[in-house]
C-alpha cells in the first residue's frame, strides 16, 4: 500500500505547492489592484476595476474540470504535455488565480481604513501604503486566505486526477473506482483529510502568532 | 501662518448637492491653538481634512506658511503633508507594529538610515514618556498612550502644523486633560502651529487660544475663548458654553418666582479681582442676593458668573444696572 500511497502523496505536495506559488503570483498582485483601483482607495482607476472584476468573475465561473480541458493547448505550450502531474499545475494556477486575487482582495480590505488616511497624511507613496502598511496590516488574514487558498488547491489536484493528473486523487480513482480496490481509495481520502488537517492547523497557528492585534 | 479663503466642499448624494463646508474664511496666526468646535455633522471633520487635503475642496483656497496647499500637485501635495502632522480620534496606529515602530514608520517612509531613525524615536518616546512601552503593541495600551505615541508619530518628521482630528474624543476626562496638556507642551517646545476640532467646550476651554463655531458648514462666530466666554453671540455659541457655566441657573432659577430683577454678571479675569458687587450695594440702595456662582479656569484668564437678584425701588436697580455695566462686566437681564 505505501508503495502506492507515498509517490501519490509526493506528487499531490508537488502539485500543490507550485501551483499555490503560481496562484500567489498571479493573484496577489490582482487582490491588490481590485483594492486600490477602487474608487475612494489609493489609486483610483474605476474602468481597470470593472474590468479586473469581469475577468475575474468570468474565471471563478469556469467549473474546474472544464477550465482544465480548456487549458489543455497552454499546459502544452508551457509545460510541453497535456497531461499529467506537471501538466495539471498549469491549469490548477490559473483557476486558484483569482480565487487567490478575491481572498487577498477580502483580507486587504479589512485593513482599518484609518491607517490608510493616517499614511495618506504622511504623504506615503502609493506603493509605500501598500508594503508598509497595507500588507503588514492584513498578514494574519492574508495568512488564512493563503490557508484557503492551499486546501481548495488539494481539492483541485484530486479532481484533476480524474483527468490525467497525478496525486492521490489519480490513485483512488484508478485503484478505488476503476479496479475496485476500495481500500485504497479509503487510504488515499485519509490521507488528503491529513493533509487538509494538517495544513488548516499550521496556517491557524502561523496567523495567530503573527497577529499582534 | 494658515488662511482659508472661501472654501467649500459639496457632495453629491443622488441629485443633491450637500455642503459640508461652505464659505469658510479664517485666518490662524503662527503659534496658535485654534479650535473649531461644532455638533457631529456640522462640518468640522470636513474643514479639518481640507486642510491636508484628505479632503478635496470643491472651491476656495488654502495658502499655509504662504504656500497654496489648494493648487500643488500630487507630488507636491505629499511633500507638504510632511509637514502637516495629524492626529485622529481613533489614534490609527499601525496594530502589527510595535511602539517604536509606530513612531519610526514616518521616518522610514523618508528612507532615513536605522541610525538615525533609532536617535530620534528614542528622543520622542522620550519625551511622551513612553520609553517603557517602546516594544509594546498597540493593543496593549490604553487609550491614553495610544494617543501619546501617535502624538510621537505625528512629531516625527518635524511639522510646522499639527492638526487634530477629534484627538481627545475617544479618551475620558482626565486623560483628555493629559493629552491637552502635552499639546499645550509641544506647542510651545516644537513651535507648532495646532488646529484642532472637538465638539467638547472642555478642549477649548482648556487649551485654545481662539475658537470658531461651525453650524451647518458656515463658521457662525470666531473670536479668542475669553471672549466667547464672556460674551456669545449665537445661540449655539451659548448653547456649548451653558454646559460649562450655568446649569444650576437653567433648571433651577426661574425669573417669574423672584419678586427682584434677575441679572446674570459675566466678568474675566481682571474685573474679577475688583469688589464690584460690594461698591455696587453700598453706592445705591438695593439689598442682593446671591443665586449662583461660577467660575471657569481658561487657558490665560479665568470667566466668572454671578446670578443676582436685585431688590429695591426700580430706579435704584436701574442705576445699579447701569453702573455695573461701566465696571467692565458683562450684565444681562434675566
Amino acid at each position: 500500500m505505501a508503495e502506492l500511497i507515498i509517490p501519490s502523496l509526493l506528487e499531490t505536495l508537488y502539485m500543490v505547492l507550485f501551483s499555490t506559488i503560481f496562484s500567489l503570483l498571479i493573484g496577489f498582485p490582482l487582490g491588490i489592484l481590485l483594492v486600490i483601483t477602487e474608487s475612494n482607495n489609493i489609486w483610483e482607476k474605476p474602468l481597470l476595476n470593472k474590468i479586473l472584476n469581469s475577468i475575474i468573475n468570468v474565471l471563478r465561473s469556469f467549473p474546474f474540470i472544464i477550465l482544465m480541458i480548456i487549458v489543455f493547448p497552454i499546459s502544452n505550450l508551457i509545460v510541453g504535455k497535456s497531461i499529467g502531474t506537471t501538466a495539471t499545475i498549469v491549469p490548477l494556477s490559473i483557476s486558484a488565480a483569482p480565487f487567490v486575487a478575491r481572498i487577498i482582495e477580502g483580507s486587504l480590505k479589512e485593513v482599518d481604513k484609518g491607517v490608510i488616511e493616517l499614511s495618506l497624511s504622511m504623504g506615503a507613496t502609493v506603493p509605500q501604503i501598500i508594503f508598509k502598511v497595507l500588507i503588514p496590516e492584513a498578514m494574519p488574514s492574508l495568512i488564512l486566505g493563503i490557508t484557503i487558498t492551499i486546501i481548495n488547491l488539494i481539492g483541485y489536484s484530486a479532481m484533476a486526477g480524474a483527468i490525467g493528473g497525478g496525486g492521490l486523487g489519480n490513485l483512488a480513482i484508478r485503484y478505488g473506482l476503476y479496479r475496485f480496490q476500495t481500500d485504497v481509495m479509503i487510504v488515499s481520502v485519509i490521507v488528503i483529510i491529513i493533509l487538509v488537517q494538517g495544513v488548516q492547523y499550521l496556517g491557524n497557528k502561523m496567523s495567530a502568532i503573527v497577529d499582534k492585534k | 501662518m494658515i488662511s482659508i479663503e472661501n472654501l467649500s466642499k459639496s457632495f453629491e448624494s443622488g441629485n443633491n448637492k450637500i455642503w459640508a463646508v461652505k464659505d469658510v474664511n479664517l485666518h490662524i496666526n503662527k503659534g496658535e491653538i485654534f479650535g473649531i468646535i461644532g455638533l457631529s455633522g456640522a462640518g468640522k471633520s470636513t474643514l479639518i481634512r481640507c486642510l491636508n487635503r484628505l479632503e478635496e475642496p470643491s472651491s476656495g483656497k488654502i495658502t499655509m506658511d504662504g504656500v497654496d496647499i489648494t493648487s500643488l500637485d500630487k507630488k507636491g501635495l505629499r511633500l507638504m503633508r510632511k509637514n502637516i502632522g495629524m492626529i485622529f480620534q481613533h489614534f490609527n496606529l499601525l496594530s502589527q507594529k510595535t511602539v517604536y515602530e509606530n513612531i519610526a514608520f514616518p521616518l522610514e517612509l523618508e528612507r532615513l538610515s536605522k541610525n538615525e531613525i533609532k536617535t530620534k524615536v528614542d528622543t520622542l518616546l522620550d519625551y511622551v514618556e513612553l520609553t517603557d512601552k517602546k516594544d509594546a503593541y498597540p493593543s496593549q495600551l490604553s487609550g491614553g498612550q495610544k494617543q501619546r505615541v501617535a502624538i510621537a508619530r505625528s512629531l516625527a518628521n518635524n511639522p510646522k502644523i499639527l492638526l487634530s482630528d477629534e484627538g481627545t474624543s475617544a479618551l475620558d476626562p482626565q486623560t483628555t486633560k493629559s493629552i491637552l496638556e502635552l499639546l499645550n507642551r509641544i506647542r510651545k517646545e516644537f513651535d507648532l502651529t495646532i488646529v484642532l476640532i472637538t465638539h467638547q467646550m472642555e478642549v477649548v476651554k482648556d487649551i485654545c487660544d481662539r475658537v470658531a463655531i461651525i453650524e451647518d458648514g458656515k463658521i457662525i462666530e470666531m473670536n479668542t475663548v475669553e471672549e466667547l466666554f464672556r460674551n456669545p453671540q449665537t445661540k449655539t455659541a451659548n448653547t456649548f458654553i451653558s454646559g460649562l457655566k450655568f446649569n444650576i441657573e437653567q433648571e433651577f432659577i426661574k425669573p417669574e418666582e423672584f419678586k427682584g430683577t434677575l441679572i446674570r454678571l459675566s466678568f474675566l479675569g481682571s474685573s474679577a479681582k475688583k469688589p464690584i458687587v460690594s461698591e455696587m450695594i453700598k453706592k445705591f440702595d438695593i439689598n442682593i442676593n446671591i443665586l449662583s456662582g461660577n467660575i471657569n479656569e481658561l487657558m490665560s484668564t479665568s470667566v466668572g458668573y454671578l446670578i443676582l437678584e436685585l431688590l429695591g425701588d426700580e430706579i435704584e436697580v436701574k442705576d445699579a444696572i447701569n453702573y455695573l455695566k461701566n465696571q467692565n462686566v458683562n450684565v444681562e437681564v434675566i
